[in-house]
């Protein structure tokens, strides 16, 4: 066995499966970091796989190779359109941000399936696209022995992926806007007393929330899967959501925790590959993810770098 | 009259109520874009219902293991807890009662008896897993349990293929007969609609419930760590303690369906490509019944209608049934943003008042 | 001169909310460069007041004119624009920012795309010389003195413009050197053309820094005079509206055998350093013991140790002579020690449980409630029903939320519960925080009738004079350790507030 393959083999499809979790994650610490919980990732994961799908099938026929970036903005759109409703919950309404977010993966998951079924004919998944997008190799670089595969032949999501975490950090940490959304996540009473409107902050952070994390789940529709059925995000939202959190709400954390769970999801795709189900069972490679997500979260102790504000709805008249 | 004219305009009664006409007017907004026409849809889904003997007994049994999730989230809920992993709870309940059911053989009294209490601990170790986790390590369990739901999947996928599914099948041996707690009379009753004794346990478990909670030293100290875990510390309550213990009887309710879905309907448990639902479907219930028992109850009788009558309106009105996971996804997002439907309450509130005057 | 113009007048501003009437029909004229007290108690309508000047609130009735223009408020950056600045009591600072980020929040000097920090790092450097205030413009607030964050309050305002300063009980959290400090700064401000309103419930501080003063009572102006033509006792009457008493009537302690002993205490506090440092004490039966110190110097660690809601790392607690270090908190309330927590509503009680079930939160599992596992509801309330009665806890039933009682009504249905239990040590934990007049008068009595029973009291609060009043000896705690106990009949807040700046008492040896 090439081991040296293996490996490029391994971090090659690491990066393909941390792109969604990267895409979401980034959306979830717009969100939680302006105080809002936002368990509705998954949900919003759904949608963009989704509208990444249909509208990639829409114009895949006229636009060609150009239908899967179609999808894909409109599934950034469709997904901050997706959180509107999470946003009127927790904000205005001062609803359990918990369970609106639930409420919001359910209404995902049973929307999505119900429109597929109604586009296409009452089948449950979209049919495969011939239009997705194909990886884009860096000239020169590509070519190194193992490293080239390994990182330097990703798909274009990746890439922005990759950029996203950087504008993030730049937004959040540099700007008057990131010094007012983590004001208003920390402390929005004090936010408020220097006349930055909280709640506009908030729709706006839970929008851009929707917005990145479907564009994550569109990641998957559009370059992994090529199609959209129910179990295309399956339980994603939820370990970007962990990574998150094991990121202790940093851009550049939350990068690295995605990175560490899309290692997860490579080695199930690995193993299937090199045949070594037969040594273990598919079930419990299955499992792995899920499980790994349960033990990092046992094994991370303590909360304390959560924003201040997490969870607590804002209430501009209490005394 | 007066006092029920009072309960039914009470705002408890009244949000979950106008929390489900919204859910349901979203049904029909997502049906009438969809090109489908909504009052034939829900009527259709009516005429399933209570369309005939063998239906209307179905109902029933699709009822049943509402009511089990729906208290397995109320009772967390009540102790603080979001219990959002009914659903692997029901799973694992599913795994324990097949094994032993599959693999005794023993005098009915004893082994459907076994077989349900397999599941009852079974769903509560599970429960258990999340309730200690967020004791001891301060973990999410809305999180946990979500992801143990997904594991448990699979976990029983893999116990059925590896011990109880014969080469080349796709479902586990029957059940033996003595585990059996089909109501044979009953069913026959019903066109022989699946009834089983189940449906009688979950009624005593809503008891057992609102007898715990309310009427013991464990239930007050449940409530007020659920309501205040500061000030529960302070009076002495081991507060951790009583996170696991919700969680476990959470699981237990929970695992008790699973059994009875099991012993009572299928006989034999098949391998499973995705989860069967009825524990996310416990939450919208848990809610909507304001996670009190007889609201459970109430809310499960909903519910159940709701999704057995879904396969009258993919029949009746060619609407498909995922439509009706809109209508519950909406109906939970109405009463978590209850300030939304208070903006509807309100004339009504204010028509009671000067009424009364 | 030229005559003084008002530069704050509010007309007949009245202000409801679900319930109550906050402020009624109030007048109130503040004229330049005067420091203009708001004197009322507890609940009386000044924060409201100053809530709506400030544009937090927006009053249904009344006329507010800033230098002589009638004006409308509608939010804090409106009183921005128009001059007035808000020090907050509870401070308006994102911890896990620093002193600058906090301080230019929503008016950010940018740099291109980026907030350009340096030019605002110099900004706020420059402000704080020029008032004396001495703050690091890096600092990140949790880092900072108590007294070190009021000024980046302080700052906040200022560097907005402000010319208005509404200072909302600045002293209640600063030591009396701080509070020194405070008057100083506020006399710089006043020098450098700024007026400032003081809402306060303290008179020495009015008699002391003020010119001219609003009372307030029950959401009415009852009166406004210049300092010169009043005196305290004057302020209290009005204040309170009856004659008052401030000195606690009591008999000579008679202390006899030691109830708790404290033996070298060291713990851990919240933020993973020693909050207590080998701290030793004893209260004995029969005596009031107080504990004097400025907030955050280990007061609340050394009653989570004492009563078995934070462990001890080293030393011992007995209680009768009994080792009950690190026992669980059931053990300890068990072996005769009660507690009025500090924070009522987050310890005290649980807020949606009936007053009945509120009653028997320690002693539910007694037999006398408790049958075989199943709880004798008749029994909780009967017994209920008799604290309630005795107390004079003011509720509809025994049956109504504690939420929506009154926290004085709540305060006094935990001493009721607290006392009931018969202790032979009573902790009682800033008792009287929030509350009105009577009901600190009533709390006052009762602690004194645990002493007169017998019984051992260690009271701690953050207000001295309750403290010098109450007490028949006090300990001052700094850092953690306890620095000195006094007779409480000879101290003076002097003695005290050298104490608990780290000074040593009587020696006068400087500790610092």
């Amino acid at each position: 066995m090439d081991w040296g393959l293996i490996l490029s083999n391994l971090v090659h499809d690491t990066i393909v499966f941390s792109t969604a979790l990267i895409f979401a994650s980034l959306g979830g610490l717009y969100s939680e970091r302006s105080g809002v919980v936002n368990i509705a990732l998954e949900g919003m994961m759904i949608i963009g796989a989704f509208t990444g799908a249909v509208m990639t099938y829409a114009f895949q026929d006229s636009l060609g190779s150009l239908a899967p970036w179609v999808g894909f903005i409109a599934a950034g759109i469709g997904g901050a359109i997706f959180a509107l409703p999470h946003a009127v919950a927790s904000v205005s309404f001062k609803a359990d941000q918990t369970v609106s977010g639930v409420a919001l993966n359910f209404l995902a998951a049973g929307l999505s399936v119900y429109l597929t079924k109604i586009i296409f004919n009452g089948a449950g998944q979209t049919t495969t696209l011939s239009q997705v997008f194909s990886k884009w190799s860096i000239p020169g670089l590509h070519d190194i022995p193992y490293l080239g595969h390994a990182i330097f032949e990703a798909y274009p999501t990746s890439y922005i992926a990759f950029i996203l975490v950087f504008l993030t950090w730049f937004l959040v940490f540099k700007t008057p806007f990131g010094l007012r959304l983590r004001a208003v996540g920390e402390h929005p009473r004090a936010a408020d007393t220097v006349g930055i409107n909280v709640k506009k902050m908030r729709y706006t952070a839970v929008m851009i929330s929707g917005a990145l994390a479907a564009l994550g789940g569109a990641t998957i529709s559009l370059t992994t899967t090529s199609n959209f059925s129910h179990n295309t995000v399956s339980g994603q939202g939820f370990i970007a959501i962990a990574a998150l959190i094991f990121g202790k709400w940093h851009p550049a954390g939350a990068m690295g925790a995605a990175l560490f769970f899309g290692v997860a999801q490579a080695i199930k795709s690995l193993v299937q590959i090199f045949g070594l189900t037969q040594y273990v069972p598919t079930e419990f490679i299955f499992m792995l993810p899920y499980v790994l997500t349960i033990l990092v979260m046992a094994g991370f102790v303590g909360r304390s770098s959560a924003p201040a504000a997490l969870g607590k709805p804002y209430d501009t008249g209490s005394r | 009259m007066n006092k029920v004219i009072a309960v039914f305009t009470k705002e408890s009664f009244l949000v979950p109520l106008v929390a489900i006409i919204l859910g349901l007017l979203t049904g029909a907004v997502a049906m009438l874009a969809g090109g489908f026409n909504p009052v034939k849809a829900y009527v259709a889904l009516l005429e399933k219902v209570f369309g005939s003997a063998y239906n209307f007994g179905e109902t029933i049994r699709q009822i049943t293991p509402l009511i089990f999730t729906g208290l397995a989230v109320a009772f967390a809920f009540r102790t603080g807890l979001f219990n959002i992993g009914a659903e692997g709870q029901f799973i694992v309940g599913m795994v324990a009662s097949t094994a032993v059911g599959v693999s005794f053989d023993l005098p009915a009294y004893i082994h459907a008896p076994l077989a349900i209490i397999a599941g009852a601990v079974a769903g509560g170790l599970w429960g258990s897993i999340a309730g200690y986790l967020k004791a001891a390590r301060g973990v999410n369990e809305v999180i946990t349990s979500i992801m143990l739901n997904w594991v448990a999947l699979y976990f029983a996928n893999w116990v059925m293929n590896a011990f109880f599914i014969p080469a080349g099948q796709q479902r586990s041996e029957m059940i033996q007969d003595s585990a059996v707690i089909t109501i044979s009379w009953l069913s026959a009753m019903f066109d022989s609609a699946r009834l089983h004794w189940g449906t009688l346990i979950a009624i005593l478990a809503a008891i057992f419930f609102y007898v715990i909670l309310w009427k013991t030293k464990s239930g007050y100290e449940l409530r007020a760590v659920g309501l205040n875990p500061h000030a529960s510390e302070y009076a002495g309550m081991n507060v951790n303690r009583n996170v696991v213990k919700a969680m476990f009887i959470g699981g237990m309710f929970a695992g008790i369906g699973g059994a009875c879905e099991i012993l009572g309907v299928f006989h034999y448990q098949a391998i499973m490509t995705s989860q069967p639902g009825y524990g996310f479907d416990g939450i919208a219930v848990a809610l909507i019944g304001g996670n009190t028992p007889l609201g459970v109850v109430l809310a499960a009788i909903l519910f159940g209608i709701l999704t057995f009558g879904s396969a009258g309106m993919k029949f009746g009105a060619g609407v498909p049934v995922e439509l009706i996971r809109v209508v519950i996804a909406s109906v939970i997002f109405f009463v978590a943003a209850h300030g939304i439907v208070k903006i509807f309450v309100k004339p009504i509130l204010k028509k009671k008042k000067e009424g009364g005057n | 001169m030229n005559p003084v113009k008002n530069v704050v007048e509010m007309r007949g501003i009245t202000k409801r909310f679900p319930g109550i009437i906050a402020n009624d029909n109030i007048t109130l004229s503040v004229k330049h460069g005067e420091i203009h007290a708001l004197l009322g108690e507890n609940g009386a309508g000044k924060s409201t007041l100053m809530n709506v000047l400030f544009g937090l609130y927006q009053p249904e009735e009344g006329e507010i004119l800033i230098n002589e223009k009638s004006v409308k408020i509608t939010s804090p950056n409106v009183a921005n624009e128009l001059g007035i600045g808000m020090v907050h009591q509870h401070f308006m600072l994102v911890e896990t920012f620093t002193v600058t980020e906090n301080i230019v929040l929503g008016n950010e000097p940018k740099n291109g795309l980026q907030i350009d920090i340096r030019h605002a790092e110099k900004e706020v450097e420059k402000l704080s010389d020029r008032y004396g205030l001495k703050v690091d413009p890096r600092a990140k607030i949790q880092d900072i003195s108590v007294g070190m964050q009021q000024r980046v309050e302080i700052l906040k305002t200022l560097y907005r413009g402000a010319d208005i300063l509404i200072f909302d009980e600045p002293t209640a959290v600063l030591t009396p050197q701080e509070i020194h400090e405070l008057i100083e700064i506020m006399h710089n401000l006043v020098k450098e053309g700024k007026t400032i309103i003081l809402i306060t419930h303290k008179l020495k501080e009015i008699m002391a820094v003020c010119d001219a003063v609003t009372i307030i009572r029950r959401g009415r102006v009852i009166d406004s005079v210049l300092i010169k033509d009043t005196n305290p006792d004057d302020l209290a009457a009005k204040m309170v509206g009856r004659e008052v008493n401030f000195r606690v009537d009591k008999i000579e302690a008679s202390p006899k055998q030691t109830i708790l002993a404290v033996e070298n205490v060291t713990a851990m506090g919240n933020r993973g350093v020693n909050a207590l440092n080998n701290l030793s004490l004893e209260v004995r039966a029969g005596e009031i013991l107080g504990i004097a110190g400025v907030d955050g110097n280990g007061q609340s660690e050394l009653i989570e140790v004492l009563t078995g809601l934070r462990k001890a790392t080293s030393g011992r607690v007995l209680l009768n002579g009994k080792e009950i270090t690190n026992q669980p908190p059931r053990n300890i309330s068990e072996s005769g020690l009660s507690h009025i927590p500090e924070d009522r509503h987050k310890r005290g009680l649980i807020l949606d449980f009936t007053m009945s079930e509120n009653m028997v939160l320690e002693t539910y599992f007694h037999p006398t409630f408790n049958k075989n596992g199943f709880l004798d509801y008749g029994a909780i309330d009967k017994h209920a029903a008799k604290l309630i009665e005795e107390f004079d806890v003011r509720t509809p039933s025994i049956y109504t939320p504690a939420r929506a009682l009154s926290g004085g009504n709540q305060q006094k249905a935990i001493i009721a519960r607290e006392v009931d239990n018969n202790p032979d040590i009573l902790i009682a934990a800033q008792p009287t925080r929030g509350l009105d007049v009577g009901a600190i008068e009533f709390i006052h009595r009762r602690l004194i009738e645990q002493r007169d029973n017998g019984k051992a009291v260690l009271l701690l609060s953050l207000e001295l004079d309750e403290v010098i009043n109450v007490s028949d000896r006090i300990a001052v705690i700094y850092e953690g350790q306890i620095v000195g106990i006094v007779d409480a009949k000879s101290t003076t807040e002097q003695e005290l507030g050298l104490m608990m700046s780290g000074g040593k008492g009587l020696d006068g040896g400087e500790k610092r």
